[in-house]
């Protein structure tokens, strides 16, 4: 512990998970300490969709697959979800959940729709079937 | 890169999702509107500062690490199978800037959430939106006891560029936030429509 802290100034003795420790288990510890999503580099919008693959495989035959990986999954089973709903459903932080997703799509579990860049949004067509759909709620 | 799947990004048949910024100042009834218009209960989503902060904090000399957990209140609108609209509350304090930044790429629009008695609360979230080109319409929550100020002297006060709608409403109310949220969408697809006759001309 020493060798890692080289700031441990704190009293022999002396509670050291105090409140500003905040969560025991670090969130990061989920995703063994990344904090980015693999190699693939793709960064996930908070309204990227997230499908399952329709040939994923059910998910107990990999162990590779942490219980936070698993929880993800299963939220996407019942619908699309988005990044946002997922670490909404599953409590965990977005940054931690992207990461997962990394993972998931990197094992082709999952498919991930990219939301439309900028230049191409408003397709008036669109644009106006969202203010019909509003105006009908 | 992961070719495989580029067909799943941008397929014409795949579900596409819109996103539309709720910001203002604290307490000035961003959770309050996203809530009135969702149809799901209003979910909290976190982000931890230590991730995404790194290059914005400042944290030489400290010795140890902190992790602020900032959260977001977003919502969700089905239009119909498969084009949704989702709501962002924006984070209220100053400090988290740079969430902003990531949360209002791609994002079709904003609303900015004004209260007459603390007008000034609103200026970040314009200046905000004005300097990245966001369309973004001001809505006055109409409080309680507070004196009712008309749309235009709103624009004056917050000198908003010309066209910048500005919407009365109620934040508490539904159909006031759908009002807000209709024209906040017309004024983006104004928007983009100028945008692209200039860069044609």
């Amino acid at each position: 512990m020493n060798a890692q802290d080289p700031d441990a100034r704190r009293e022999q003795g002396s509670q050291w998970y105090d409140n500003e420790a905040g969560p025991l288990v670090r969130p990061y510890a989920m995703t063994g300490g990344r904090t980015r999503p693999g190699p693939t580099g793709v960064t996930f919008d908070l309204i990227a969709l997230v499908t399952l693959s329709g040939a994923a495989p059910g998910t107990d035959d990999d162990s590779t697959l942490g219980p936070e990986h698993r929880a993800l999954i299963e939220l996407c089973r019942p619908e699309t979800q988005s990044v946002a709903e997922l670490a909404a459903g599953a409590d965990l932080p977005v940054g931690v959940v992207r990461v997962l997703l990394g993972d998931l799509l990197e094992r082709g579990r999952v498919t991930v729709s990219r939301p439309v860049p900028p230049a191409h949004l408003p397709d008036e067509r669109i644009l106006r079937e969202v203010i019909e759909g509003l105006r009908a709620l | 890169m992961v070719s495989e799947h580029s067909d799943a990004f941008d397929g014409d048949n795949s579900a596409l999702a819109l996103k539309i910024l709720v910001a203002g100042g604290f307490g000035v009834g961003k959770t309050t509107l996203v809530g009135a218009v969702s149809e799901i209960k209003p979910l909290r989503t976190e982000e931890l500062l230590s991730e995404v902060g790194q290059s914005v904090d400042d944290t030489d000399g400290v010795d140890h690490k902190v992790t602020t957990t900032v959260a977001m209140d977003f919502g969700r609108i089905t239009i119909r199978s498969g084009l949704s609209l989702y709501l962002f509350g924006t984070p209220g304090q100053d400090r988290f800037w740079f969430l902003w930044d990531e949360l209002s790429q791609g994002a079709l629009g904003a609303v900015v959430l004004a209260d007459t008695r603390r007008l000034e609360d609103c200026f970040p979230a314009v200046d905000f939106f004005e300097h990245r080109h966001i369309p973004f319409v001001v809505a006055v929550n109409c409080f309680p006891g507070a004196r009712a100020y008309g749309a235009e002297d709103v624009a004056r006060a917050l000198d908003l560029d010309q066209g910048t709608p500005v919407v009365i409403c109620d934040a508490r109310d539904r159909d006031s936030g759908k009002e807000v949220l209709i024209r906040l969408v017309e004024y983006a697809g104004r928007m983009h429509t100028a945008r692209l006759l200039d860069s044609v001309g």
